[in-house]
């Protein structure tokens, strides 16, 4: 009952135009964004923040930036893995060449390290288009993960070819290495979320956002009517890698502490966010959340009835797993192709017209 | 001749003979691109299952032992027979057409008419159901195939060519797993051509491949169509798995050559038999010179990982379309 634009009177474009146009919304968002940063950094422990808050965030991330590419601009990539270890490795270079500055600079900077990279992979994609894309981001994929394992400047000549996470700080707060408390991890990872999200959302209704989707649904059309595919195509890359190196170097520094570029960035990375987008919800911010958190939880989930509960070997409940992430990618794409965004889409309508429908 | 060049030789044959393994893979793609206009990610994974399978079979394990095991506690491995390698091939074959009609019925037949890149994404599904199916049916350590396929090098070859080098030369080292593989390659596209030339079956699946809805109107089952052409991928994905099981045992990485077969597809076209066969010869050549002659000695190896992809994007810079792929004509 609550749920509805009536008596919601907008006196002016902006709050037209607003992101939560009615008001349940906007009390629903502003009540989890203070659960989120007044309320979780004080009851959360080790567990929770390693096993679900901080991968959930950090995938969110990813699966942003790769919704902005593959969802809003429409180019498939299979490269996010790649890209995310180029923001890594980007970030253990800033972090050991230059170790008095704060983490969040690192972090930056390493979006904006992969976001060249991503440009660069991103120009086959004026020529190249779909399927024949998808399979040219396997290069890049691949050949990063071989550079990143042969050039050893890199990894700083350390003899086992992995990377670790020095001690670094942010306004004096440890947020990497061992010694790092659970909420300085989770809050540090929560900001980057909610300032990625606020510029996707922002970015995806505006100019920028629309021309991407008018390449996604027709590149020629697009370009009769005067978007430039060029610049489209490669902004799109570019803030899509930026989101993906920001994810990259979080995903190193703060959750890993330790990678090697072949098991932490591998094919099944870039995999396993293309999943999150595809439940998710394709070209959508929600989406991009709904599907990180599901990937994220569902493993958790089925460890723990399936080792926990029922006491099943953890082989056959990491067999059981893929079977369940294939199953249910079918079933989405048979059922829902449009994700769980479409089916909060969906939910939200009825409510509007609860309790009479007609 | 100098022993560089020689070993170049050398090198340059097991390339074509990698080559031709890659392009069975490839073969399977085609198949089901050309009849479908689906991209079948899975075509690895298909690969790995019907090697794991035939394995089984030929073993005699219990399918879900571990699953049976963990829920009931009972201790079942193995029935205690073995099957001869032809009728395990056989079975496996029937399995793969089961397969490919429960994937018919159950999947594509509910996503016709949806975006090309929906139903790819719908095979990677499938290849993720499919892995974690496999590895649950027949438990996930690496398996030895042996079929009766010869192994090892071929020393009648290297005796016979030693004396065309100097000291250290000791003739070219080739496979003879690979040399068999090449005439199961060339008999496996010779009947394919044959099927599609000659059969009703045959006409049938070029008609769909050229025009749906025109086959549907002169009375060609699709839904039959897509079962017979799974069908084929499935044969062709144990073909390979079988080659590629028999060189390097049953493992999950069998599952990744699928991935190689991109960049073989993407340079002979999606669309072209002849394609898939030449670009698989230039990939696995390409790389293996590639490794030989720049990899290993500047840049510290391994540069097979990427080659093939590499070399892909940069072709498909300059001819979208592959090299025997039908000219992409877009119309708004």
């Amino acid at each position: 009952m609550l749920y509805r634009e009536a008596g919601d009177f907008k006196t002016s474009y902006q709050k037209d135009s607003q992101t939560f146009p009615l008001k349940f919304d906007r009390m629903g968002y502003w009540t989890v964004m203070v659960v989120a940063f007044l309320v979780v950094p004080f009851v959360i422990n080790d567990y929770w923040a390693n096993a679900v808050a901080v991968p959930f965030l950090i995938y969110a991330i990813a699966a942003l930036g790769l919704n902005i590419l593959t969802g809003y601009a429409g180019q498939v990539s299979l490269g996010t893995g790649g890209f995310m270890a180029v923001g890594a490795y980007a970030c253990y270079k800033l972090m050991t060449m230059f170790p008095e500055v704060s983490m969040l600079v690192h972090v930056v900077l390493a979006g904006g390290i992969t976001a060249l990279v991503g440009v660069l992979f991103g120009l086959p994609s004026l020529r190249i288009k779909g399927f024949y894309l998808a399979v040219a981001t396997l290069a890049a994929q691949f050949f990063l993960v071989w550079l990143f394992n042969k050039v050893p400047w890199f990894y700083n000549y350390s003899a086992s070819g992995q990377i670790n996470a020095p001690e670094r700080t942010v306004f004096g707060i440890i947020v990497t290495g061992p010694n790092t408390e659970a909420w300085a991890k989770y809050l540090f990872c929560l900001i980057f979320v909610v300032v990625l999200a606020w510029i996707a959302r922002n970015l995806t209704r505006g100019m920028t956002g629309r021309k991407w989707m008018a390449i996604r649904d027709m590149d020629i059309a697009a370009e009769i009517i005067g978007v430039n595919p060029l610049m489209a195509k490669l902004t799109a890359f570019a803030v899509s890698s930026f989101f993906v190196g920001i994810a990259g170097a979080l995903f190193f520094s703060i959750y890993l502490g330790a990678a090697e570029v072949g098991e932490a960035f591998g094919i099944q990375k870039s995999f396993l966010i293309l999943f999150m987008i595809i439940i998710g919800g394709l070209g959508s911010i929600f989406g991009s959340f709904a599907g990180a958190a599901f990937m994220v939880l569902m493993p958790v989930f089925l460890k723990n009835v399936l080792v926990g509960g029922l006491g099943w070997p953890t082989d056959l409940a990491a067999h059981l797993e893929f079977i369940i992430v294939g199953g249910l990618i079918v079933v989405f794409l048979i059922l829902e192709p449009h994700g769980l965004a479409q089916l909060w889409r969906l939910t939200k309508e009825k409510l509007r017209l609860w309790p009479f429908p007609h | 001749m100098p022993d560089q060049l020689l070993f170049a030789i050398e090198v340059t044959m097991n390339g074509l003979m990698a080559g031709v393994l890659y392009a069975l893979v490839a073969l399977g793609f085609v198949l089901i691109f050309k009849a479908s206009g689906i991209f079948n990610y899975a075509q690895g994974v298909m690969a790995l299952f019907a090697a794991m399978t035939l394995v089984g079979i030929q073993n005699g394990q219990v399918p879900f032992a571990h699953l049976i095991n963990a829920v009931f506690g009972t201790e079942v491995h193995h029935f205690g027979w073995h099957v001869p390698a032809i009728l395990a091939i056989l079975l496996t074959a029937c399995v793969m057409v089961l397969f490919a009609w429960i994937v018919e019925r159950y999947v594509l037949k509910h996503l016709v008419g949806q975006p090309d890149i929906i139903l790819f994404m719908a095979t990677i599904g499938l290849a993720y159901f499919m892995e974690g199916f496999g590895d649950l049916m027949w438990g996930a350590d690496i398996k030895k195939l042996d079929v009766g396929l010869p192994q090892g090098g071929s020393f009648w070859l290297e005796e016979n060519t030693a004396w065309l080098g100097g000291e250290g030369f000791y003739g070219f080292f080739i496979d003879k797993l690979d040399m068999v593989a090449t005439v199961v390659a060339a008999i496996l596209v010779a009947s394919l051509v044959a099927f599609s030339q000659y059969t009703k079956q045959g006409r049938a699946m070029r008609a769909v491949a050229d025009d749906h809805q025109a086959a549907l109107s002169v009375g060609v089952s699709l839904r039959f169509i897509w079962v017979l052409v799974w069908s084929l991928a499935g044969f062709v994905a144990l073909v390979a798995g079988i080659m590629w099981g028999a060189k390097s045992g049953v493992q999950f990485s069998l599952s990744l050559i699928a991935l190689k077969a991109l960049p073989v597809l993407m340079l002979g076209g999606f669309t072209s038999i002849p394609g898939a066969i030449v670009g698989g010869l230039i990939i696995g050549v390409g790389e293996k010179l590639f490794e030989f002659l720049i990899g290993a000695p500047f840049l510290g190896g391994a540069t097979e990982n990427w080659f093939a992809y590499m070399l892909a994007l940069l072709f498909l810079v300059f001819r979208p379309q592959g090299l025997f792929g039908e000219k992409i004509i877009e119309r708004v």
